[in-house]
């Protein structure tokens, strides 16, 4: 016999049980996050009392324990991590030593200029990379192909912060084609916040100046952090082209005398776009990881330049506060990825 | 009772020449030219790394082939010298983080159960995190070095190993020859030992490889962001971010940054000819 609830969840449609189960799934791994987050901050060497009391007060018994009571100090580790989580889940990240703001403040300002530069490096990503991984299998193991494998392996291997380094130096320093540092120019006042990316912003009220400079800004930073996601999508997108390219009714679609551009665009990329889906939304993590490197160097004020500010600083409440943020918009886009990509193939169910 | 009456090993069938692929050959001569820069740096750079030379901030000439850098020290010998550093950082790293991988996705794989569930949970959790961000919090953690950056790399890139390993041994533990070694008495251990080590060192080698470049890039990554080495060490990374101090003088920080792009496309070009090579499912070594 089944207990009704478990019928009841097996009556639900496939695609949204599925979806449920990764909702769960994705929920329990942020817990974990939290977990992992809470450990570290228990090796710090050095007592966090006197990090936050300064020496003189540190000196003084009294004023020591009263601190630890404060915040629970002197309790076992499982009460803390259970202060620890509920003062999480009430958007308490603790105090940054190094704005002496609320990290939730600190993280809710700097997203968007993450947001903005992730996402539209991610666009360039898979427009240029699918376009060269299908090239790449349609002109298998001649020039084009052996180039862009070339092509591609330079982009993951070149070193991120070197190569915004060398563009900036090119491009604004030598050639002046990009304006410099920052989202804006110094004088230009940001777009209201509607989403909080400005390009999006300027574009919702029509301030078309605005946008253009926008764009002329976030140019070179988003091409920097594409370059690795663009090799990773060229390969995989070579890979599954080939693999689809192979099946019979490819060879089929061809035989009846369709247009090359048909097959290839309709036939064969179909099948292929749920594994390039998938790798897109794994690569998203590591641009996530290289925006630190890009913001570093083009003072984006993104996460990225928080983290590494925090770090620098040994600012430890600030930098799980961006790692958490960070691992959860991870476990959301990857969460969103496999329901997209049951969307798309419908054989997968589980 | 002899080896050669069990059934026989599938490590057999072993890496095809890789010297037939051009990237992969030019990828290893690069790789061991320096390595053997590494080794004989203190015999082959002009100058010393660390003190002074000659005038500050000298563009590239005859006698200073890449300039000098703000403390009048000559960056051509500086990069030399560099490369003691990533190379065997980056060597002990992908070695640490592939044993403990190996290790623990042996582990998973082979028992099973619930401690085939806590190692590999342990493993998503870790994947969950961006790589250079969780390094970064652990270093901030442990305090910045070249030795604890390599510690926080090892914790975050060891997933990666466990569940190569892991899946590789779910596919092994039921094959004949694996089999017929526990019905003759061996225990556990052994058995993963002399079976099932043999047959997954090669396409876990290929995940070294193709780690390794990753490794100097992340190294490297936190050095820049002054995490890793300090100055005034000869780190590629920390001499990026010291020149793009001066941003104007472009010597300081394009040739350590060549010198990382040479090392990791490198590693690249052979982890991908090995990968070809090894993988059966890769169509390239067909057609």
């Amino acid at each position: 016999m089944m207990s009704p609830l478990k019928s009841g969840w097996y009556r639900l449609p496939g695609l949204l049980r599925y979806a449920l189960q990764r909702l769960g799934m994705g929920a329990v791994l942020c817990v974990g996050v939290t977990f992992v987050s809470f450990a570290l901050t228990q090796v710090v060497p050095g007592d966090p009392v006197t990090a936050n009391l300064g020496e003189r007060a540190a000196a003084d018994p009294e004023i020591v324990a009263l601190y630890r009571e404060r915040y629970g100090l002197d309790k076992p580790l499982p009460a803390q991590y259970a202060r620890y989580l509920t003062r999480l889940l009430q958007g308490d990240l603790g105090i940054s030593q190094q704005t002496h703001r609320p990290v939730a403040t600190d993280l809710a300002t700097y997203m968007s200029a993450t947001l903005e530069l992730a996402i539209v490096a991610m666009v360039l990503a898979m427009a240029a990379g699918m376009a060269l991984g299908i090239v790449a299998a349609v002109w298998r193991d001649g020039w084009p192909d052996q180039v862009i494998r070339v092509v591609s392996l330079a982009g993951v291997s070149v070193p991120t912060f070197w190569l915004a380094l060398v563009c900036l130096y090119l491009f604004f320093f030598k050639f002046n084609l990009s304006p410099g540092v920052g989202r804006l120019g110094p004088g230009t006042p940001a777009p209201e916040a509607l989403t909080g990316l400005y390009t999006l912003d300027a574009a919702l009220r029509g301030q078309w100046g605005l946008l253009r400079e926008a764009l002329s800004y976030i140019a070179l930073p988003a091409l920097v952090l594409a370059t690795y996601t663009t090799g990773i999508v060229t390969r995989f997108t070579r890979a599954a082209m080939l693999d689809s390219l192979g099946h019979d009714y490819v060879r089929a679609a061809r035989a009846k005398g369709l247009p090359a551009h048909t097959v290839i665009l309709r036939h064969a990329l179909r099948p292929a776009l749920a594994a390039i889906i998938t790798v897109s939304g794994m690569a998203f993590g590591r641009m996530l990881a290289g925006a630190v490197l890009v913001e570093s160097v083009y003072s984006w004020p993104g996460l990225g330049l928080y983290a590494y500010r925090s770090a620098l600083t040994l600012d430890l409440q600030a930098i799980m506060g961006v790692s958490l943020i960070i691992a959860v918009i991870y476990i959301l886009v990857n969460l969103a990825v496999d329901i997209l990509y049951a969307v798309i193939d419908p054989r997968i169910r589980y | 009772m002899t080896e050669t009456t069990l059934p026989s090993h599938r490590a057999g069938r072993r890496l095809r020449p890789v010297w037939m692929q051009p990237l992969g050959l030019i990828g290893a001569a690069i790789l061991i030219a320096l390595a053997l820069v590494a080794v004989l740096a203190p015999l082959i750079a002009p100058y010393d790394p660390l003190t002074q030379e000659a005038r500050r901030l000298m563009p590239p000439s005859a006698e200073h082939w890449f300039g000098t850098d703000q403390l009048g020290r000559d960056v051509f010998s500086r990069v030399l010298h560099g490369a003691r550093l990533s190379l065997p950082y980056a060597l002990q790293l992908v070695v640490l983080a592939g044993l403990l991988g190996t290790v623990l996705g042996a582990i998973a794989g082979y028992f099973g159960g619930w401690v085939d569930g806590l190692i590999m949970r342990m493993a998503d959790l870790v994947l969950a995190f961006p790589d250079i961000i969780l390094a970064m919090a652990v270093v901030a953690a442990l305090g910045p070095g070249l030795f604890n950056a390599v510690l926080a790399v090892v914790i975050v890139s060891w997933p990666i190993y466990a569940r190569v390993a892991r899946s590789m041994i779910l596919s092994l533990r039921n094959e004949p020859f694996v089999l017929s070694r526990r019905l003759l008495g061996a225990s556990s251990a052994r058995t993963l030992w002399s079976e099932v080590r043999p047959n997954i060192t090669g396409p876990l080698v290929v995940l070294v490889a193709l780690e390794y470049g990753h490794a100097v890039l992340i190294l490297s990554g936190l050095s820049f962001l002054g995490l890793g080495a300090q100055p005034p060490a000869a780190e590629w990374g920390a001499m990026v971010s010291e020149g793009a101090k001066y941003f104007d003088k472009w010597w300081m920080s394009v040739f350590p940054g060549l010198a990382i792009l040479l090392v990791v496309m490198a590693a690249n070009f052979l982890g991908d000819t090995l990968r070809d090579v090894i993988d059966p499912r890769s169509k390239r070594h067909l057609s």
